[in-house]
């Protein structure tokens, strides 16, 4: 499959320390904005019962499943302990004209 | 006696359930704006703080007046005092076990072992089955924390406001899983690679409850043990009391907290007993709101639930009827009435019944 850039949103559409769902074809991902900034993408689903992360909450480098408090590093996608042990996918991104791109393949 | 209903968990029922919708479904919830529960998600440090802070010290008074009063009848209410109080542990290991009290992960997680141990209730088994009630609460074939199945049995109601035969299960299983030997019911919700933490976790607690006992048998006093696990058992009733509140005679395989679980209010000491729990729809709905928010989410979201129950007591005059009437009909559940407004979702699929309103 070829790599391909997307938009996601403006960047102003997330705010600081939280995250948005994007759904792009079959596949979801949550997308976050960071304390410091920084964005980063990663799978949508929970690893743990398939919960859209999108709705829970992010705190420091941590988003947490909003059903059972799954932990993960959004930075890395690393699960963080019970209830979650699979690791999440992260996908590059950057922003360009104040757009957010994700990056599939 | 009326028929049993099915209530065994393995890898089967789990997938009938999923198969007809009821496992890992989609449930209701309320509609609240996304920056609202933002602010009503964060945790912070000071007020867990000062809520276990208070507790601790309570425990810690109740109990040098207990020691002191050993001997004496003083030591009656001094006991009955700690024992509610230490039983109270149940609500706070349920709270952290979501980890959503302290912003700090550290103090949720040793918290939460110390509650967990006194509660009897193994940390890292309660954490993975306590998910899976989260996700099919009061769902056959799934859910195994239903703590009334029906048609109820009395007797064991009763003795577990002392948690005498739930405690004894809770104990059975903590040496069992010392041993190293995990159910087929526990393996449907406890991945492999978490059973080693459980059994040795157990083997922590079983080494404490022997020297426990060992440490009565050396003095010849049943003084230690007062303080430690049996307090769990004299001073459960109020806990108990408090639990079977959250969904004792409502419907079961329903996908709508609403309907399945009761809100109800407490006065002030309750509420710092309870932890809160009692606003239990807000809390299935949205489990990630620390229990210092759980009033202000039922300010948002009350226009869209059932009436919450005004006192423990309006609820236990639902209840007892309801508990009652399950022993002849285990096909009946009380039906909660949702605000006209929001009955776009009401949800009795197949499988549930109801013969009357309350």
């Amino acid at each position: 499959m070829s790599e391909q850039w997307v938009e996601v949103c403006d960047a102003d559409d997330i705010e600081e320390e939280d995250v948005i769902r994007f759904d792009h074809g079959d596949r979801t991902f949550a997308i976050y904005r960071s304390a410091d900034d920084e964005y980063f993408a990663t799978d949508g689903l929970c690893t743990h019962e398939q919960v859209h992360l999108a709705d829970g909450l992010v705190m420091d480098n941590i988003i947490e499943c909003p059903k059972h408090n799954g932990r993960f590093d959004y930075r890395t996608g690393d699960a963080k302990g019970a209830p979650v042990c699979v690791n999440l996918n992260t996908y590059p991104i950057k922003l360009e004209d104040d757009k957010v791109y994700l990056k599939l393949g | 006696m009326a028929q049993q209903r099915d209530y065994r968990i393995d890898a089967s029922t789990l997938q009938q359930a999923q198969q007809v919708g009821l496992a890992s479904a989609d449930w209701h919830a309320c509609k609240i704006d996304r920056k609202t529960l933002k602010r009503l998600m964060k945790r912070e440090n000071q007020a867990p703080l000062a809520h276990f802070g208070l507790w601790l010290l309570l425990l810690i008074i109740s109990g040098s007046v207990a020691f002191l009063a050993w001997g004496t009848l003083w030591c009656i209410p001094a006991f009955t005092i700690y024992g509610m109080l230490y039983a109270a542990s149940d609500h706070r290991a349920h709270e952290l076990s979501h980890g959503t009290p302290f912003r700090t992960g550290w103090l949720n997680t040793a918290l939460y072992h110390l509650t967990a141990f006194m509660t009897l209730h193994e940390a890292n088994f309660w954490r993975w089955s306590h998910a899976r009630h989260h996700t099919d609460t009061l769902i056959l074939g799934s859910d195994r924390e239903i703590a009334v199945p029906r048609p109820p049995n009395l007797a064991k109601m009763l003795l577990d406001l002392c948690y005498i035969a739930s405690g004894w299960v809770e104990l059975k299983r903590i040496f069992r899983h010392a041993a190293g030997h995990l159910t087929k019911e526990d393996m449907t919700f406890v991945p492999e690679s978490e059973r080693p933490k459980v059994i040795w976790t157990c083997r922590i607690y079983v080494t404490i409850i022997l020297g426990t006992v060992g440490w009565c048998l050396a003095i010849g006093s049943i003084l230690p043990a007062l303080f430690i696990v049996l307090p769990r058992f004299y001073g459960g009733p109020l806990s108990q009391l408090f639990n079977l509140t959250q969904h004792t005679a409502l419907a079961e395989n329903v996908l709508d907290h609403r309907l399945n679980t009761r809100t109800v209010k407490m006065n002030p000491i309750f509420n710092f007993l309870y932890m809160n729990m009692n606003y239990h729809v807000e809390h299935h709905m949205f489990p990630m709101v620390p229990f210092y928010h759980l009033p202000r989410l039922h300010d948002h979201i009350k226009n869209q639930c059932p009436s919450p129950y005004p006192s423990l007591w309006a609820a236990y005059r639902e209840i007892i009827p309801g508990v009652l009437r399950q022993r002849k009909d285990p096909g009946y559940f009380v039906e909660r009435h949702l605000p006209e407004k929001a009955k776009d979702t009401p949800r009795y699929p197949n499988g549930s019944r109801s013969t009357a309103t309350a």
